[in-house]
This record gives structure tokens, C-alpha cells and sequence, in this order.
């Protein structure tokens, strides 16, 4: 056996008895450094016939292989060992808490416009707004309400002027005359928004929130508008079915006019909606009166269509089960985290409106 | 409007059950609000639980009982039966009511120191027997009935409606039963009018001034003579009762009888007590007068009164006087049945904040050829009643009544509607409802019936046509799923992604109100004009806000004396900056309160948001001006480089105001004008692989030098190098002098072209070092 030979052996044993990465260092230097055993081999070629040259050569690089492998294997051996040492000592109770995390809350009125605006994109509808502070001329005058007219008590109107020219707008029809005043048909819109009226009890609060729909086109009939409303609600309600009836009623806007209750039971002590031999009165709606699409400058002769003004507070109540309307409005820290939507639980066609 | 379906049989002739009549009611807009049995001397005796029954402090024979009378909260009633004790159930008597035995009314009141409200009844008190050691024992079975009526044995239903402003011809129980019949519910009794004897003459004069503007145009009247009023007949009693009302004497009861069933407003004078003649006229301003209501009312000019010689006797359409009231001695009476203007009888009843049954009807309009049915009515009733000779009718008027033409088309029925509607339906509807009508060509002419001054034209027919022909006949069409235009507009966009990137930085939504505490909204205002609500609701609710702030931090309080201590909250919505519609901005307002934060914790919430809104950092600059409202030193503002816009407030609210609070403000119209005047177009992006390389630097500056300047001279050393300039250490103490600081930031500098070697990276090195120290006057630190 020549030195070289014994050399490596001698190397061989070393890299196996090796117990660390500092010895593997050491043991890797007297290998492959510039004066290691390898390349010092290397140098020794120079003096040496070719052809034996070639068989040292072979032999020397059969040599590097197989130590190169031998290293490899013993590192990764020893980094594997290293880590296997390191994990057995860390040790965490993963019970104690994670750290702190703040989800925010969407409020459930937000969440429920964009339900609902989600649905009537869905046919076809966009969203439209209006300012708070109206004219008197909008909010009553434009939509068929006469001053000095009875059924101007039904709003109980808040006045930023002592004229009692500017006001608080009661609902959010203004919306419609807006709307199409600054536009030409079809029109096709809902518009939520926030709505005053001076009424604050245990049912009333001095603002609440409401969504207009206008649809005006040349041919739409009452049974559009109940089509409509139909598939509103059972989409809203996440129902096939869903008992419903449409009662006649007065708005001075809105001709003929209705309003619109669902049926519903209690069952132990909670409201089911869609089904039982009670009814709750939850919009209303009609077709546009003439003199409205007069005031918006749309010819009645050529389009007709129907409107409907929603209470949102009202909807999002029934649907997530909330009792008290003035809750909506105390920002009360446990309320908003009991009763508001994740921020990412965005309501969409695709995905569907409730998580 | 109320009433039982006895009396409504006086004018339908139906076989329906009460239960169908109830339905039709609502499928023809007579919305049923409430169905309850009507109310006697008895029906105010409840079925009660006593859930304690605990010794009286003061008295040893009495107890002081917690009773469950159906109500959210207890009654506490002092009881003295021996029998009283916990969970008895027994019968309870609210204050008000009167104990059948002593016909005795109970009133709150103080026994031996403890208010009681009402009594636990003994079975003697009740009349039900002599027993009256202790109180009544009922059975377990009427736990179940806790809250309802004791005594509820053959009462009839009252149907309560809510009849729409539109309708006041369902004022009058014979209108419901009109609708009814023409919905093929029965035959209207049409009661042929009973003239009775006029055996005198009216000989009282009545003129009715034509000034401008009298409300007045038709008075009809008639004597009645000789009459001995006295207490109504029990029948009459029952009616009135039904009504809500409280029966007075035959006359009064019978001229709100005739209001009731007829919907004809009449009002009945004491004719002795009127002097010489009436004149119907305006008044005068300052003329006073005192009303049946017993309260003085001081008159404007131009309200319709009725008077005499010696002033006003009433208010025409509104209240009677008490100088000419009937009193149970009356002898001779005036009836009167006029029409007053609906438009002037409410404005003079909404200046003088007076309400009556009678005004209701006249400002949604009376029928004005009801003058006569509602006289010969009344006075038949009161003849019957009370005795007595009637004169003449007699019937002043300036106006003469006419009735309004409708040419209707009748296809527009089936057009509006969506279904074919038969012609001859459609004249048999509006003809059940009172409509004449003759056949034009294609056309109906159709007379309106004077008793609906709601109907002006086709629309209000094709309602009437739907309304009785059923709603549930309207066949429903499938919505079409085709969008005209995006469904949320460009704003309305951003006001969605906003609300949802606050809400996911940890904040809770709020919503609170549009209007806020004058005083609060006075530290939040700034150079704004306060806009007053002319009418609040309450004093700490009198202005729309001029901020989002003071609403905000005001329930941030009412919180944190609930015991949240730490918490974010947030609202989007207006903040109104002028009286005028649409002087109204939308604002993002967040409010944070949280153990160790400072200023960088809300100016991260508020960059970020920004940047999820697409506003990136490198467009905007902050500057140090904001509002008093906030903390002067630890807050600031974000504006674009371009155009200026202010985007954003941030900081810590000023101590005055909140301790330890920080907040912001978002813009929202600001920025999205801003993007939408500098939409940016994504360039396709290279990156570089070359090395890149970080050299840190510690500049000394001036104390008050801001770091922003100073990361924007290096950033304009050379752009195309340069690609990151971050600050992470700000130094002031030791070693430092006292008016400077040091700033210590790392600089990413990397070429898009070639591996740069360490001449290149020395030499914009250099660069960097000598434009700090000539633009911010500063000095490497060494």
C-alpha cells in the first residue's frame, strides 16, 4: 500500500469517527486545502511518465470521490444529528396564548348595504346617492307631496332653516328626482343612505337608514316590481321560498302604491322568516307617479316604472336577529363585536352574502 | 279609525266572518292595525303572578308585593289579604280603574309610606262572591294567561284601521263598508233618508263672509227646539265607547256618532246662547277665544271662526267654544254640518297646535254633498232621543259644488298593471265605488265621487281598478339580469375598499349621528360655520357635525367607562361644511386608544390605508399643519406632490380634549379626485439582478430638521442608483450637542445595468455625503 493509500485510509477512519463539524473542518482541510492530501498528490503528477501519469491520476480522483462522498455524507449526518440535539431542547408550551391579534368589525348596516347592493347588481342595478341636507323642494314638493298636506305628518321632518326650505331628508327618495334629472331612461338604481326624522323611542331613532329603487323604462309594470321584490327578498333571506304578499297602501309618489309584508312564526322564542300566518310590514313601494317623472323631466306618456324605498336597519335586524334599533347606534365596544362582519367577509354574487 | 262589525252591518249587508272581513280589509289598503275586544268597566282586571311577597316596613298586617302583570318590568302593589305570598296568582287592578263592589276609583298612592300601584282584588271587591278574607286564588292554569284580561267573557273585537291620508271617506264606518262591497263582500245598505218632520222654521240668520282666503263655502244648519238632553241609551254608550271616545250627552254623543259612521263632521250650539245671528268670517289678529278644550287660544288673522254678535263661537272645521257648548240642560240646539277648506283648516290648526277628530277629516276632505245626509241624520237621532220640533234645513253657500271628469283610457289599466284587465271589470269596480260613468269611443268619461277628493286623474283610477281587483292578481315577472352600468361608481369604490382596509387594520365601525353637541362640535369646527338644526331632538344633538370627531369620541368615553380601556374605532360618512344640499365630505375617521402607542402607530394605520387606496407613498408629503384639535407637536398632514391635496390628518388628539387618544382623518372625495386626475397606467416592471449593495450613514442635524427632507436629498442624489433610503435609528442624548440630532438610515443602491464595484459605490457615496452636508447643513457622523 503506498502512503497515499494509507493516507486516505488513515483520513477515511477519521471522517467516520468524526464527532462535530469543528473536527469535520479539520478533517476537510487536511483533505482538499492547497497542501492537503489531494493536491499535494496532484503536484507529485509533474514528475511522472504520462501514461503513468494517467493511472495516478485516476487513482487520485477516484480517491477525491470517494472521500468527497464519505464528507458529504458525514456533514449532513452530523448537521442532522446537531438539529435532532437542538429540538430536543426546545421545548414550548403551546398552550400558553398566542400573541395579541385585533380583528375590526364591520358595522352589520354597512355589511347589509353591501348585501344588498350585491344582489341588485346582480339584476342590473347601480348605486346611486343623495345628499343628507335636502330642499324641501326634493324631499316633498318634487315627489307629490303638497305643502300643507296630511300626509306630510307621517314624516316628522328635522329643519336646518327657519323657512323650513332646508331640511334633513326623511327618506331617500329625493334620490329618484336627482337621479333622473340629471340623466336620460332607463333608469335603473338603488341608493342607500341615511335618513332623519325627529321620532326617538323604543322603535325610533332620529336617524336610520333606508334604500331607494327606481327603475323606469318604457314598458315596466307592477309585475316587474314584483318580480323584482320577490327575488330581492328570497336572495336577501337566502330562501327558496318565502311567503309574501303586496297590500295597498298611500305614498304620494308612488301610484298605485303598496307596501310589502313576509310572513313569519315565532319558534321558541325567535323570529323564522318566509313561513307562518304572521306578517311584518317591511318596505314599500309603487309605480311612479306621473307628476314625479314630470318634476324629473321624464315624458309619462313614454316611460312608466316603479320605485321602492326599504328600511335597512329594519332588514338587518330580522336577518341577524338584533332586537333594539337604538343598539345600531351606541357604539357599545361588545355590541360591535358581537353583531359586526369580519372585513373580509365581503358580500358578492360569486361567493355568495354570508359567510 | 275603529269600529266593530255590528255597526259596520248597519251599512253592509254580508255574510263574511269577522276573520274575512279583516283579510279583505288589508288586501284593499284598509290596513287592520289592531283586533282587540273592546273595553268595559271590567276589562282593566289582569291576570297577575306575585313573584315576593315581603313585609311591609311599616305596617305589620301588610305586604309589599312585586307583581307580574305582563310587563317588562314588576308593579310593586301594597296588599293587605293574608293570602298573599309568592307565586300567587291572582287579579290585579291598574291605577284607574274602578272596583266594581264600592264603584270606588284607584289612584297611586302612598300607604303607610310605600307607593302602590293599583291593588290585588278580593273576590267580594269583584262582585264574583261574598269572600273577602283574602285575595283571589286562581289555578295554576292561568299562569299561561298572565298579562291578559280577567273578565272577557262575550266582548266584541274592535277593529282598529289605519286608514292612509288619501282615504278620508273610510273615516266614516259607511266608506269601509263601500270598499267592502265593491270587493264582493256584501251589499252596501243604502239607507234611504228618513226625512223627519220639519215642524219649524230656522229662523236664525247665517251669513258667510266672502272675504279672501275663507276657508268656509258651504254652512247648513237647522233648530232643533224643545229637546231634553240627557245621558245616551246604552246601545249609543257602547258605540262611543267603541270609538275610543267618552260618551258626554245624547247631543254630543250623537254628532260624533254621525262623524263616525258617516264621516260628516257636525257640530251642535247651545242656541240660547247665541246672540242675534251667525257669521261665518276670518278672524281677527288678537281676537281670543276659549275652546271646548278649555284652553285659551289667541288668533291670528285669516282663521276661519264661526261667530256672533258677541265673537267667536268656534273654529271652524276644528273646535266649538265653550260660550256656545251644550250642556245636559241645553233646551235648543243649532246643529251645524259645513265644509271648510282642507288646506286653511290644517294651516290654522297646525299655528294654533290643535288637533280634533273633526279636523283630521276636514283637511283631508270632506265630502261636500254631505251636508244634508249628516243634518237630517242627527237631528232624526236626537228627536228619537231626546224629543224636540226640527225647522228647515238651511244651506248658505259661495261656492257651488261640482264634480271632477276623468277621460280615462282604459288600456292604461292593463299597461301600468302588466295584466289584461277586461273593460267591463273596470266599470264595474269603479261603479261599485261610486264612480258614474258613460262610454266615450275607446274612452270612459268618469265622474269622481265628491266623497274622493283623492282621486285627480287616470293614474289614481288604474290604483282603485288594482286595489280592489287584488294585488295578488299582479303577475310577477322574472328580473332581468342585464347591468345598464357598473354597479358602484368610481367613488363609491373607493368608499368600499376604505371602509374594509380600516376595519382590517383592527378598528370596530361605528355609525353615529349626523348631528352632535354644539359644545363638543365647537373644539372640531375650525374656521367652519355652525349649522343649527332648527328643531333637535334634544339640546346635546342641535347642530350637524362639522367632524367626525365629536360623536366619535364621545362614545370612545361612554367605552371606556364600560371598562374597555383599549380600543379602535372607526366611521365613514359626512361631515357637513355648509347649510346647502351637497355642502356636505365624506370623511374616514379612525380613533385609537391603546397602552404604548405613539404618533408612528396611527401614521402606519393611515399610510397604509392610503396605500391599499392607491395613493403610494412617494406622491404625498407630510407637513406639520393641522387643526387645533389636534396635539401641535405630534401630529401632521398628508398631501399630494401634485396639485396640493390634502389628504389625510393624523395624530394625537389634543389633551384638552381626550388624553392619550390618536386619530385621522381621511379625505375621501380629495383623494379620489386626485387619482382620478392622475390615473396611473401600471409600467410593465424590470427588475435588476445585479448586487445590490447597503451603505449606512449617521447624518447630525439640526434638532428640528425633518427626516423627510432629508430622505428626499438622498433619494435625488442620483434616482436611477438610488433605490431605498430607510431611516432606522434617531439619536439625541450624549455625545450629540443638545440642538442637533442624529439620524441614522440605511441606502439600497443598485444599478439596473452592471455589478457595481467599490469605486462606483464610493464615489455616489461621496455624492451622497457632500449633498446632505450642503443641503441639510449636517455632518457625517464619525
Amino acid at each position: 500500500m503506498s502512503d497515499f493509500e494509507k493516507f486516505k485510509d488513515e483520513l477515511k477512519n477519521k471522517l467516520i469517527k468524526a464527532k462535530d463539524s469543528k473536527e469535520l473542518d479539520v478533517i476537510r482541510s487536511e483533505i482538499f486545502s492547497k497542501n492537503g492530501l489531494i493536491n499535494s498528490e496532484f503536484k507529485k503528477l509533474g514528475s511522472l511518465s504520462p501514461e503513468e501519469k494517467k493511472k495516478v491520476a485516476s487513482k487520485i480522483n477516484t480517491a477525491k470521490q470517494e472521500l468527497t462522498t464519505l464528507l458529504n455524507e458525514k456533514v449532513s449526518n452530523l448537521q442532522s444529528n446537531e438539529i435532532d440535539e437542538r429540538v430536543k431542547k426546545e421545548k414550548n408550551d403551546v398552550t400558553l396564548p398566542e400573541k395579541d391579534f385585533k380583528i375590526g368589525k364591520i358595522h352589520p348596516v354597512s355589511q347589509v348595504i353591501d348585501e344588498i347592493s350585491s344582489i341588485f347588481s346582480e339584476i342590473g342595478f347601480s348605486v346611486e346617492e343623495g345628499p343628507d341636507v335636502e330642499s324641501e323642494y326634493y324631499n316633498f314638493t318634487a315627489l307629490n307631496t303638497p305643502e300643507n298636506h296630511p300626509a306630510k305628518d307621517m314624516h316628522d321632518t328635522f329643519y336646518i332653516e327657519e323657512n323650513m326650505k332646508t331640511l334633513l331628508r326623511t327618506h331617500t327618495s329625493p334620490v329618484q328626482v336627482r337621479t333622473m334629472l340629471k340623466g336620460k331612461p332607463p333608469f335603473k338604481i338603488v341608493a342607500p343612505g341615511r335618513t332623519y326624522r325627529s321620532d326617538s323611542d323604543q322603535t325610533h331613532t332620529p336617524m336610520f337608514h333606508q334604500l331607494e329603487g327606481l327603475h323606469i323604462d318604457k314598458n315596466i309594470t307592477m309585475g316587474h316590481l314584483k318580480g323584482c321584490l320577490n327575488y330581492f327578498i328570497k336572495e336577501f333571506f337566502e330562501l327558496d321560498q318565502i311567503k309574501m304578499r303586496f297590500r295597498p297602501s298611500h305614498f304620494p309618489f308612488t301610484e298605485p302604491s303598496a307596501e310589502v309584508d313576509i310572513g313569519y312564526r315565532i319558534e321558541n322564542n325567535k323570529i323564522i322568516i318566509g313561513e307562518g300566518d304572521k306578517w311584518l310590514e317591511i318596505l314599500g313601494c309603487g309605480m311612479v307617479h306621473p307628476n314625479v317623472l314630470k318634476n324629473s323631466k321624464v315624458d309619462p306618456n313614454k316611460y312608466q316604472g316603479f320605485a321602492f324605498g326599504i328600511g335597512i336597519d329594519r332588514l338587518a335586524m330580522l336577518k341577524y336577529g338584533i332586537n333594539d334599533l337604538r343598539s345600531f347606534f351606541e357604539c357599545d365596544y361588545r355590541w360591535l363585536n358581537y353583531y359586526g362582519f369580519d372585513p373580509l367577509d365581503v358580500p358578492t354574487n360569486y361567493r355568495g352574502l354570508s359567510k | 279609525m275603529k269600529f266593530t262589525k255590528d255597526w259596520l252591518q248597519d251599512h253592509l249587508k254580508t255574510n263574511k266572518t269577522e276573520a274575512q272581513i279583516v283579510e279583505k280589509l288589508n288586501h284593499i289598503g284598509l290596513e287592520v292595525e289592531k283586533l282587540e275586544p273592546e273595553k268595559n268597566e271590567l276589562s282593566d282586571f289582569i291576570i297577575a303572578k306575585i313573584i315576593k311577597a315581603e313585609k311591609h316596613p311599616n305596617a305589620d298586617r301588610l305586604k309589599l308585593c312585586h307583581v307580574d302583570v305582563g310587563q317588562k318590568e314588576l308593579v310593586r302593589v301594597v296588599c293587605g289579604g293574608p293570602n298573599a305570598k309568592d307565586n300567587l296568582l291572582t287579579i290585579y287592578a291598574p291605577p284607574g280603574s274602578i272596583i266594581p263592589k264600592n264603584k270606588m276609583k284607584l289612584e297611586v298612592s302612598k300607604i303607610r309610606g310605600e307607593t302602590s300601584y293599583g291593588m290585588l282584588c278580593s273576590e267580594s271587591e269583584l262582585n264574583l262572591s261574598n269572600e273577602s278574607d283574602g285575595i283571589v286564588e286562581l289555578s295554576k292554569n292561568y299562569e299561561k294567561k298572565i298579562g291578559k284580561r280577567y273578565f272577557n267573557k262575550n266582548l266584541k273585537n274592535i277593529i282598529e284601521l289605519s286608514i292612509t291620508p288619501n282615504r278620508p271617506d273610510c273615516l266614516g264606518i259607511k266608506g269601509i263598508a263601500r270598499d267592502l262591497s265593491a270587493s264582493g263582500f256584501g251589499k252596501l245598505i243604502e239607507n234611504g233618508t228618513h226625512k223627519t218632520k220639519k215642524t219649524i222654521k230656522q229662523n236664525l240668520k247665517v251669513k258667510i263672509d266672502k272675504s279672501k282666503g275663507q276657508a268656509c263655502t258651504i254652512f247648513g244648519s237647522c233648530l232643533i227646539k224643545n229637546i231634553k238632553n240627557q245621558e245616551s241609551p246604552n246601545w249609543l254608550k257602547k258605540r262611543i265607547l267603541s270609538l275610543g271616545l267618552r260618551p258626554i250627552s245624547a247631543v254630543v254623543d250623537i254628532t260624533n256618532y254621525v262623524m263616525f259612521d258617516l264621516n260628516r263632521p257636525l257640530h251642535a250650539y247651545d242656541l240660547d246662547k247665541i246672540s242675534k245671528g251667525i257669521i261665518v268670517r276670518n278672524s281677527k289678529k288678537g281676537e281670543k277665544f276659549k275652546a271646548l278644550d278649555n284652553k285659551e287660544y289667541k288668533l291670528d288673522d285669516g282663521m276661519c271662526v264661526i261667530s256672533d254678535h258677541q265673537g267667536v263661537l268656534g273654529l271652524g272645521g276644528i273646535i266649538g267654544g265653550i260660550r256656545s257648548g251644550t250642556e245636559l240642560y241645553t233646551k235648543n240646539i243649532l246643529l251645524e254640518s259645513a265644509y271648510f277648506d282642507p288646506e286653511i283648516t290644517r294651516k290654522t290648526a297646525k299655528k294654533l297646535d290643535l288637533n280634533s277628530d273633526a279636523k283630521f277629516r276636514f283637511e283631508r276632505g270632506i265630502d261636500p254633498n254631505s251636508i244634508s245626509s249628516g243634518l237630517e241624520k242627527a237631528s232624526e237621532m236626537i228627536v228619537k232621543i231626546c224629543g224636540g220640533e226640527v225647522s228647515k234645513l238651511d244651506v248658505q253657500s259661495t261656492k257651488n259644488v261640482t264634480s271632477k271628469k276623468i277621460l280615462f283610457d282604459p288600456q292604461l289599466a292593463s299597461k301600468v298593471i302588466g295584466i289584461q284587465i277586461k273593460i267591463t271589470e273596470i266599470i264595474i269596480i269603479l261603479q261599485k265605488l261610486g264612480f258614474v260613468i258613460k262610454k266615450k269611443g275607446k274612452l270612459l268619461s268618469v265622474k269622481v265621487p265628491t266623497w274622493r277628493p283623492d282621486i285627480h286623474g287616470q293614474i289614481d283610477l288604474v290604483e282603485e281598478i288594482i286595489r280592489i281587483k287584488g294585488f295578488d292578481k299582479i303577475q310577477s315577472v322574472e328580473p332581468e339580469k342585464r347591468r345598464l352600468k357598473p354597479t358602484l361608481d368610481f367613488f363609491q369604490r373607493h368608499f368600499h375598499l376604505a371602509q374594509r382596509s380600516v376595519a382590517s387594520k383592527g378598528y370596530l365601525e361605528v355609525i353615529t349621528w349626523s348631528f352632535t353637541d354644539e359644545k363638543i362640535n365647537e373644539s372640531f369646527k375650525e374656521n367652519l360655520h355652525k349649522i343649527k338644526i332648527i328643531n333637535p331632538i334634544s339640546s346635546e344633538l342641535n347642530v350637524l357635525r362639522n367632524s367626525l370627531y365629536p360623536n366619535l369620541i364621545y362614545f370612545l368615553k361612554k367605552n371606556i367607562d364600560r371598562g374597555f380601556d383599549n380600543q379602535s374605532l372607526f366611521e365613514i360618512g359626512p361631515s357637513f361644511i355648509g347649510k346647502k344640499p351637497g355642502e356636505q365630505i365624506t370623511i374616514v375617521c379612525g380613533l385609537k386608544k391603546e397602552d404604548h402607542i405613539n404618533v408612528f402607530d396611527i401614521k402606519k394605520d393611515v399610510v397604509q390605508t392610503l396605500v391599499e387606496l392607491g395613493i403610494n407613498k412617494d406622491e404625498t408629503t407630510i407637513d406639520v399643519k393641522t387643526p387645533g384639535y389636534y396635539h401641535p407637536g405630534n401630529s401632521g398632514s398628508i398631501i399630494t406632490k401634485k396639485d396640493k391635496k390634502l389628504i389625510s390628518y393624523f395624530g394625537e388628539i389634543h389633551p384638552k380634549i381626550i388624553n392619550k387618544t390618536y386619530g385621522f382623518e381621511i379625505f375621501l372625495e380629495n383623494l379620489v379626485n386626485y387619482k382620478k386626475l392622475n390615473k396611473k397606467n401600471k409600467p410593465t416592471i424590470t427588475f435588476s439582478d445585479y448586487q445590490k449593495s447597503d451603505r449606512d450613514y449617521a447624518f447630525v442635524v439640526e434638532k428640528d430638521f425633518k427626516a423627510q427632507d432629508l430622505i428626499e436629498i438622498i433619494s435625488s442624489v442620483d434616482k436611477s442608483l438610488i433605490k431605498n433610503v430607510k431611516i432606522f435609528d434617531v439619536y439625541q442624548g450624549e455625545n450629540i450637542p443638545s440642538d442637533k440630532k442624529s439620524i441614522a438610515l440605511k441606502v439600497t443602491i443598485q444599478s439596473d445595468y452592471k455589478t457595481l464595484n467599490e469605486k462606483d459605490l464610493n464615489e455616489i457615496s461621496q455624492k451622497i455625503i457632500s449633498s446632505v452636508e450642503v443641503k441639510a447643513g449636517a455632518k457625517l457622523r464619525s
